[in-house]
């Protein structure tokens, strides 16, 4: 490595750990004393190993870097499941006021009361949009939201005596539902599906029984469509017992439309680093609170908003008085703030008769992409989808060209693919999911865009369709995962002396 | 509406080439009596209205820099430069997700590889993952992860463990059929420093904070061996990651996980979230570890380039075999963790961190002048202990009103059913504690024992 940042963008970027040089400083602190220390036994005694880098160059790496990147604000991101929608900058404004960013967990209460109430209010939309009474918020991601859910169903059981071992999860699930479900001490039993992509409600009905703790569906499922039957399933699962936990990984195309709890749900999280438009960040930070039905509601997390004397807001920390039968903690303090404000903040903006429209827009746009595909890629199954559409890869049956290639090639022409191979239950899925904040000019783009990828695929094959190096305009070509997983190297080391002879 | 780009003319269009006349034809599975229920909710505001709400709102908080500020406990107050804003606000890394696609993801994954490499350096081991949600969850799942390696189900855990992350590893633990034991507990602001004694049979893992809840510090050696002895692991957690630039790596004295909460670099205190969660450990048990992991590779071009990689391990993949709970994890806030940590560089890290410890000195020997009170520390990093001679509640409650001094977490805050604390105060310093801060939590701290 030259240890230069010279040139194009799509040029490799050397590490932080090769651009330093010691003596350099990107923070100018004022000078210690040099007074004597109080940290006995502990105090370090051997360098950490850090590069010292200037500020310039620093900015110059990070920027550098976010050039190698495809994000939302660069082009159409349709990554099904993901709900990858234009993220408003106010938000960020908002939630970088020093009343929100620089305020201390364990501040006493009457210092933070805005804080508490931006959090009851969230909660308020959440409630209101799911029809559930309660909504535990601390929990950080969707994953972690499962978990909440499912800990509060458990506890509800143990509550009543009964230890119910099993979970029913059908094979389109997300797969962290499964995970959700073994994490918390259950046993995954799977559910089959239709050949019209739902549950197949008589199979759930045959599984249910005295051991079964719960139901997990997703609505609308993996497979795009709504689950008509979900009422009669719900009604079966309460007849047994169990309760019903639904996936709000796609609550976009219902926010507004239908209240999940009208639909007899007991416990949903709602990603609002989905349906709410909170940045996804290269992976997180998300937030996963946790709506929960009138009978799962006392075993809620811990700390609980209460009003207090005097219209004041305050938090319940123990496990004592009103909730006494809280399952506990679910993580170091409450919730994620800065998420709350954005989220917050986009339900002001668009208010109780804009925020139907998130959901019609977004199920528009995606019908608008299954119609105009119809013919040239292959749906997975007949009639409507909601807010995504899913695509199997029998529209490339004879060219030799796979979904990864294909996905590629996408890349090539300038948009992120779609997500490939998920759900499992079709063969080499493509799951489409445009959201509302796509225009239909994007949308004849990417039509465009597949139509003409399809006929070349046909025409020429994967190799002088030039399928199989694809994408040859991107900042990188393949990679061998392959190599990076039998000889994983993750992390910079410093070079040998041997290395730095040679 | 400016998120939503169809118009009219755009929907009217679409409809008619999916062929229905009316959007809710497609939602025709939704069951009709359900559909467009009525919402008990404000109608739609500007740019301009929010802004001024949320003023409002964020007018109702005290924040941190308002006045003189001693809260530690669990998160701390930092000076984060302009620059780490700036670059986390590029939107090409704000408004991507996971990279699933490396071709088009390699800003997201190299800043990945730099913060494993930055965490491993820092916390001594051999590996870190992509992040965890927070200090907390990295810390109960660090614990499971040694039940794993093991296949012991007892985790003896110090008594200067924080109870929050406590409470949330008795949570898990609840879920997951494990155990907690506690250890002895030492007086609080001491540092057992023979280690934890006599562990109980058949431990999975010894986990012990550093510095601890009352801000002590020591040698992490003797809990080493006394784990290893036992044939457990030695579980680090360290909740202030700045304490990191002036203390021993607990890796490289023989933690076999190190845990910590990394809201302290670039993050913010953002009312307890989001935050990032470090997690490393040694390389032999990298497959049994949680969460995410960029990896370095090549492409058909032979450039370096950077992968997700290991995803057998992963939650999601592993579906019903699952060992963890982290898909989606803290990527934006590891980002800013890594870009701090980077313009500070090695020489940036020890004086940031020698110029808290020196605030943090001046503070308690300010307060130890004080009469009734009284420091409990014999070391410390930047956070220690001090026992008033009332009810410490009730004094930071005074002092904030009367003075507009935030002066620390009382114990009993943190632990309500422990009377023989009610009496504690914690007391965080911080780079931003200047010697007027000091003075005035001197003072008030006088005219309120008095």
């Amino acid at each position: 490595m030259s240890g230069t940042q010279r040139g194009a963008p799509d040029r490799v970027e050397p590490l932080l750990f090769e651009l330093g040089a010691p003596g350099r400083r990107g923070v100018d602190l004022p000078e210690p004393t040099g007074a004597a220390t109080r940290l006995g036994a502990a105090e370090r005694t051997a360098e950490v190993g850090l590069p010292d880098l200037d500020e310039a160059t620093v900015v110059r790496h990070y920027t550098r870097l976010s050039r190698l990147n495809h994000g939302i604000d660069t082009a159409f991101y349709p990554l099904g499941s993901c709900t990858m929608k234009h993220n408003p900058r106010l938000h960020e404004k908002l939630a970088r006021l020093p009343g929100f960013a620089d305020v201390h967990p364990l501040q006493p209460a009457d210092t933070v009361q805005g804080a508490l109430a931006v959090i009851d209010e969230m909660a308020r939309w959440l409630r209101i949009l799911t029809g559930l009474p309660a909504v535990a918020m601390w929990p950080a991601a969707g994953a972690h939201g499962e978990l909440c859910g499912l800990m509060a169903i458990r506890a509800a059981h143990e509550a009543n005596g009964e230890a119910r071992t099993r979970i029913l999860v059908p094979d389109s699930a997300h797969g962290t539902n499964p995970a959700t479900a073994a994490f918390c001490g259950f046993e995954v039993h799977k559910v089959q599906e239709n050949p019209d992509g739902r549950v197949d409600t008589a199979s759930l009905k045959a599984a249910l029984g005295p051991d079964v703790a719960a139901i997990m569906l997703t609505n609308p499922n993996t497979c795009g469509v709504f689950e008509s039957d979900i009422r009669a399933m719900a009604e079966a699962t309460h007849a047994a017992g169990a309760y019903f936990y639904c996936d709000g990984a796609n609550f976009n195309a219902m926010i507004g439309k239908v209240r999940p709890g009208d639909l007899g749900v007991d416990a949903m999280h709602i990603n609002l680093h989905k349906t709410f438009s909170t940045p996804h960040g290269g992976g997180g930070p998300g937030a996963g609170p946790t709506v929960l039905s009138a009978a799962l509601a006392p075993f809620a997390p811990l700390p609980w908003v209460l009003p207090g004397e005097g219209g004041e807001l305050r938090l319940q920390e123990q496990a004592v008085g009103p909730a006494a039968a809280s399952f506990g903690r679910l993580r170091a303090f409450h919730g994620q703030m800065g998420t709350f404000v954005r989220a917050l903040a986009y339900c002001l903006s668009y208010g109780r008769d804009g925020i139907r429209k998130v959901a019609e827009d977004a199920v528009l746009n995606a019908n608008y992409l299954r119609a105009a595909l119809a013919d040239t890629l292959s749906p997975a199954y007949p009639g409507p989808c909601m807010h995504e559409c899913l695509f199997d890869d029998s529209f490339l049956d004879g060219t030799g060209v796979s979904t990864l290639d294909f996905a590629k090639a996408l890349i090539e022409a300038g948009f992120h693919p779609p997500t490939v191979y998920f759900p499992l239950v079709v063969s080499g899925a493509l799951l489409v999911e445009p959201t509302e904040t796509e225009s239909r000019a994007t949308l004849d783009d990417f039509i465009g865009t597949v139509r003409a990828l399809v006929a070349r695929a046909r025409a020429r094959g994967p190799e002088t369709g030039g399928f199989a190096d694809a994408p040859a305009n991107a900042p990188r070509q393949r990679t061998d995962e392959t190599r990076a997983a039998r000889n994983p190297v993750l992390r910079w080391k410093p070079p040998t002396t041997c290395d730095s002879m040679s | 509406m400016r998120w939503l780009p169809n118009t009219e003319a755009d929907r009217r269009a679409m409809l008619d080439r999916i062929g229905v006349a009316t959007v809710n034809d497609l939602f025709s599975d939704v069951p009709a009596d359900v559909l467009d229920p009525a919402l008990d909710l404000p109608p739609a505001a500007g740019e301009i209205e929010i802004e001024r709400t949320f003023r409002e709102l964020g007018g109702r908080n005290r924040a941190a820099g308002d006045g003189p500020f001693f809260l530690g406990g669990g998160a701390y107050r930092h000076h984060i430069p302009a620059s780490v804003d700036a670059l986390i606000q590029r939107g090409e890394f704000l408004t991507s997700y996971t990279p699933y696609q490396p071709e088009i993801s390699q800003g997201t994954l190299q800043t990945l590889f730099e913060f494993q490499t930055q965490v491993a350096l820092l916390t001594g081991c051999d590996v870190a993952n992509a992040s965890m949600y927070d200090g907390s969850t990295a810390c109960a799942e660090a614990a499971l992860m040694a039940a794993r390696i093991t296949r012991r189900a007892r985790i003896a855990v110090a008594g200067g463990l924080h109870p929050h992350w406590h409470d949330t590893l008795a949570t898990y633990f609840h879920f997951a059929g494990l155990e907690l034991v506690p250890l002895p507990v030492a007086e609080p602001g001491c540092w057992l420093p023979d280690g934890p004694g006599a562990l109980p049979d058949d431990c999975a893992a010894v986990l012990v904070q550093y510095p601890d809840v009352f801000g002590a510090v020591g040698d992490v050696r003797p809990w080493a061996e006394a784990a290893h002895a036992a044939g457990a692991l030695l579980i680090v957690a360290v909740p202030e990651v700045v304490a990191l630039g002036s203390l021993r790596s607990p890796g490289t004295d023989g933690a076999d996980i190190v845990v910590a909460e990394g809201q302290s670099l670039g993050v913010g205190l953002a009312f307890g979230g989001p935050y990032v969660g470090l997690f490393a450990t040694s390389d032999r048990y990298v497959r049994n570890m949680p969460g995410r992991l960029a990896g370095e590779t090549v492409d058909t071009e032979g450039r370096r380039s950077f992968v997700l990689t290991l995803a057998a391990r992963e939650q999601h993949i592993r579906r019903g075999r699952a060992t963890s709970n982290i898909c989606t994890n803290s990527g934006l806030c590891a980002l800013a963790f890594s870009v701090h940590l980077a313009l500070l560089g090695e020489s940036g890290l020890a004086r940031l961190a020698r110029l808290n410890h020196e605030a943090a000195v001046r503070t308690a020997e300010r307060v130890d002048a004080v009469a009734g009170a009284s420091v409990a520390n014999r070391t410390f990093f930047n956070e220690f202990a001090v026992a008033l001679d009332r009810p410490a509640a009730d004094v930071v409650a005074a002092i904030e009103q009367r003075h507009g001094v935030l002066a620390g977490v009382p114990a009993s805050r943190l632990y309500p059913d422990r009377e023989d604390l009610a009496r504690h105060l914690l007391i965080a310093a911080t780079e931003l504690t200047s010697d007027a801060d000091i003075e005035r939590l001197g003072t008030a701290l006088e005219e309120t024992l008095r």
